[in-house]
């Protein structure tokens, strides 16, 4: 592959954008003021949706191509809705059906995808870091879909605008991640997301999927469930891939409900109004029991449907879309 | 050709204690004086270099490089290694035997040897500890040694069975070879790519920790005095390794110790631009681990600065897009 030359000048994507950044590469590199600006957006798109008007077709004419390079059903349909919303193409490309993929270097095969001028790129890949090699390579922004044990911006977006609907104001509100922490790119983007909204964060888990030094990020660390949700106002607890777990990390999927399963026995120790969450799919019965999935204080499936607005003010912003809010007249 | 004054540098030597600013005469390949104020006039035809503002030494020695030749020559051969070295100053390396084949019989020792004749440096050879770097079955350390290997090391592939390294350290003392460790426990490295702490947690790679070097440096340091025989710590990284080496000298066990310019300069924050060139084995550590090593360093716990100069090509550094099996 010659040198490189993106199709488009960085400066000119940032100067068009409101957002000021080109690319969405995680949440650690988010301020303040650009989640504020997402989530106002996102909360637009949802009022439209309420009020069963039309969304503008902001993103008309372009193309979003999603790279694939891991499983996903929820991530990638959320999306293609998304993009389908505001009149955008979608193209996917999973590892399987990328043939190019075979012996290719990550920056050659997204340089092969500029090439063909799509207007967005969203990546999901197993290697922490990946969206930042093709960030750096490629002029068109880029979205993290998720890489590796790294961070999966959106889906602590999602999970901050259900937190906003629900709750109101981050500033002092406490929030409890339990699971398998190490492991966990979803863990990563929200503890710096709400962080930097101004929330509480704290962090439960086995201290075999604790990863090292934890507390350096500025949460507290529990092993012990039951102290650990005593006064948060959150409960995001996360799906535990015990086939992914070696037989060192955790002694078996009964073990870990019983000391870290969430169920309406661990309820008891929380705050009445505790909201329950979890990124998906959820495993019954073993970091959730089912009476707690279906249950009052369970929000799962507000925060699946907040993922397509999240993603629809994504696409929008790093477009060229005008800064909106859910006061916006259509 | 071969005769040569250097004027006005700062020579450095320190096997007879000399920093001074004196001229350096080298007539027919020898240096034949050291001595300010030499008189270019007096050898007609010389060549003159102005060494002002500069440092003049005798040749440096790299210990630790591997040239990849024969196997690897899309990375490295012999002859380029052997140019990069001279371009740094290196006028004597020895090169590791993870070559394919590797470098556990005479014939691969013979080859470099061969090879190496035609270098601008002297080259030397490393044997491998076990046939193949396989830590099962001890090479032909002894053929090896008469055709001229200088040290005995398996480098990335530590040998991991503690009895096989006893015998090797044992073997060793007939030939007065030192026996070279890459200190790397293979089962507490797992998949880890980075070194493991707070920058493998918020880069989220998996991490190498630190304990993955010490434990094996304790057990050659163990092995070392419980045989007698000379052990080199490669590439020392942690505070830790530090500490047991020195601890180890007090005690009188025949182990030295080597660092190298990038652990000594570099911490795991280079790390977080995910730039494949930063991941080296072992990896680079934390800020408390540089200013041991220094330490060490300046006390002579460390006794050898090394490159561990270990090419590879620049496609292997790329992520490959479904594999990603090189570069990380």
């Amino acid at each position: 592959m010659g040198p490189s030359k993106p199709l488009l000048n960085l400066m000119d994507v940032t100067a068009r954008n409101v957002l000021g950044i080109k690319s969405i590469l995680g949440t650690e590199l988010l301020k303040k003021h650009h989640i504020e600006q997402i989530l106002d957006c996102a909360f637009y798109f949802k009022a439209i949706r309420n009020r069963k008007a039309q969304f503008p077709k902001s993103l008309s004419g372009k193309n979003a191509v999603m790279l694939f390079f891991e499983p996903s059903t929820r991530t990638r349909s959320s999306f293609a809705l998304a993009a389908k919303n505001l009149g955008g193409n979608t193209v996917v490309l999973t590892k399987e059906a990328s043939s190019t993929g075979k012996g290719e270097t990550l920056v050659d095969t997204a340089r092969t995808i500029e090439a063909m001028q799509p207007d967005i790129l969203v990546l999901r890949h197993p290697s922490a870091g990946s969206p930042h090699h093709i960030d750096r390579a490629l002029g068109i922004p880029v979205v993290n879909a998720g890489d590796g044990f790294h961070e999966h911006p959106t889906q602590a977006l999602l999970d901050l605008m259900t937190l906003k609907e629900f709750k109101g104001d981050f500033s002092g509100m406490r929030v409890l991640i339990v699971g398998d922490i190490a492991h966990s790119r979803v863990a990563r983007s929200d503890i710096y997301a709400l962080q930097t909204m101004g929330a509480k964060v704290s962090v439960c888990g086995p201290p075999t999927l604790l990863p090292p030094q934890i507390e350096a990020l500025g949460v507290t660390a529990y092993t012990d469930l039951k102290k650990a949700v005593r006064d948060q106002d959150v409960v995001m607890v996360l799906r535990i891939q015990l086939e992914r777990l070696n037989p060192a990390q955790n002694p078996s999927g009964g073990e870990y409900a019983r000391f870290y399963g969430v169920s309406t026995e661990t309820l008891k120790h929380c705050k009445p109004d505790v909201l329950i969450m979890h990124p998906g799919p959820v495993n019954r019965g073993v970091e959730l029991s089912p009476d707690v999935v279906d249950g009052p204080r369970s929000v799962i499936l507000n925060q699946v449907g907040n993922g397509v607005f999240v993603r629809m003010a994504i696409f929008h912003l790093l477009t060229g879309g005008e800064a909106v809010h859910e006061g916006t007249m259509v | 050709m071969s005769d040569l004054l250097i004027k006005n540098g700062r020579v450095v030597d320190p096997s007879q204690e000399l920093d001074a600013t004196v001229d350096v005469l080298i007539l027919d390949g020898k240096v034949s004086a050291l001595k300010s104020g030499i008189d270019a006039s007096a050898h007609p035809g010389i060549r003159v270099v102005d060494a002002a503002g500069c440092v003049v030494t005798p040749g440096w020695v790299d210990m630790h490089t591997h040239l990849r030749d024969p196997g690897f020559s899309h990375k490295e051969t012999i002859q380029s290694g052997a140019m990069a070295a001279a371009a740094g100053g290196f006028t004597s390396i020895a090169c590791m035997a993870n070559t394919k084949p590797v470098n556990d019989n005479p014939f691969v020792t013979s080859y470099i040897y061969q090879k190496a004749s035609s270098c601008d440096v002297n080259v030397y050879a490393i044997g491998a500890i076990t046939k193949g770097l396989e830590g099962k079955q001890l090479a032909e350390i002894g053929s090896m040694f008469e055709a001229g290997i200088v040290g005995i090391s398996d480098d990335g592939a530590t040998v991991q069975d503690s009895y096989i390294m006893r015998k090797a350290l044992d073997y060793s003392r007939k030939f007065d070879l030192v026996v070279i460790s890459h200190a790397e426990c293979t089962c507490l490295k797992g998949l880890g790519v980075m070194n493991e702490g707070v920058n493998s947690t918020r880069f989220g790679l998996r991490g190498n920790p630190k304990a993955a070097e010490e434990v094996i440096v304790a057990r050659d340091i163990l092995l070392a005095e419980l045989t007698g025989a000379r052990l080199h710590i490669a590439h020392v990284s942690t505070a830790g390794s530090v500490r047991l080496l020195r601890e180890a000298k007090a005690k009188g066990i025949k182990v030295t110790g080597e660092a190298t310019p990038h652990h000594l300069i570099l911490t795991d924050d280079a790390v977080g631009n995910y730039d494949t060139n930063t991941k080296v084995a072992p990896p680079l550590r934390e800020q408390v681990d540089v200013d041991a090593l220094i330490e060490g360093v300046k006390d002579g716990t460390i006794d050898a600065l090394a490159t561990d100069h270990a090419p590879h090509s620049v496609t292997e550094k790329k992520l490959n897009t479904i594999t990603l099996r090189s570069g990380w």
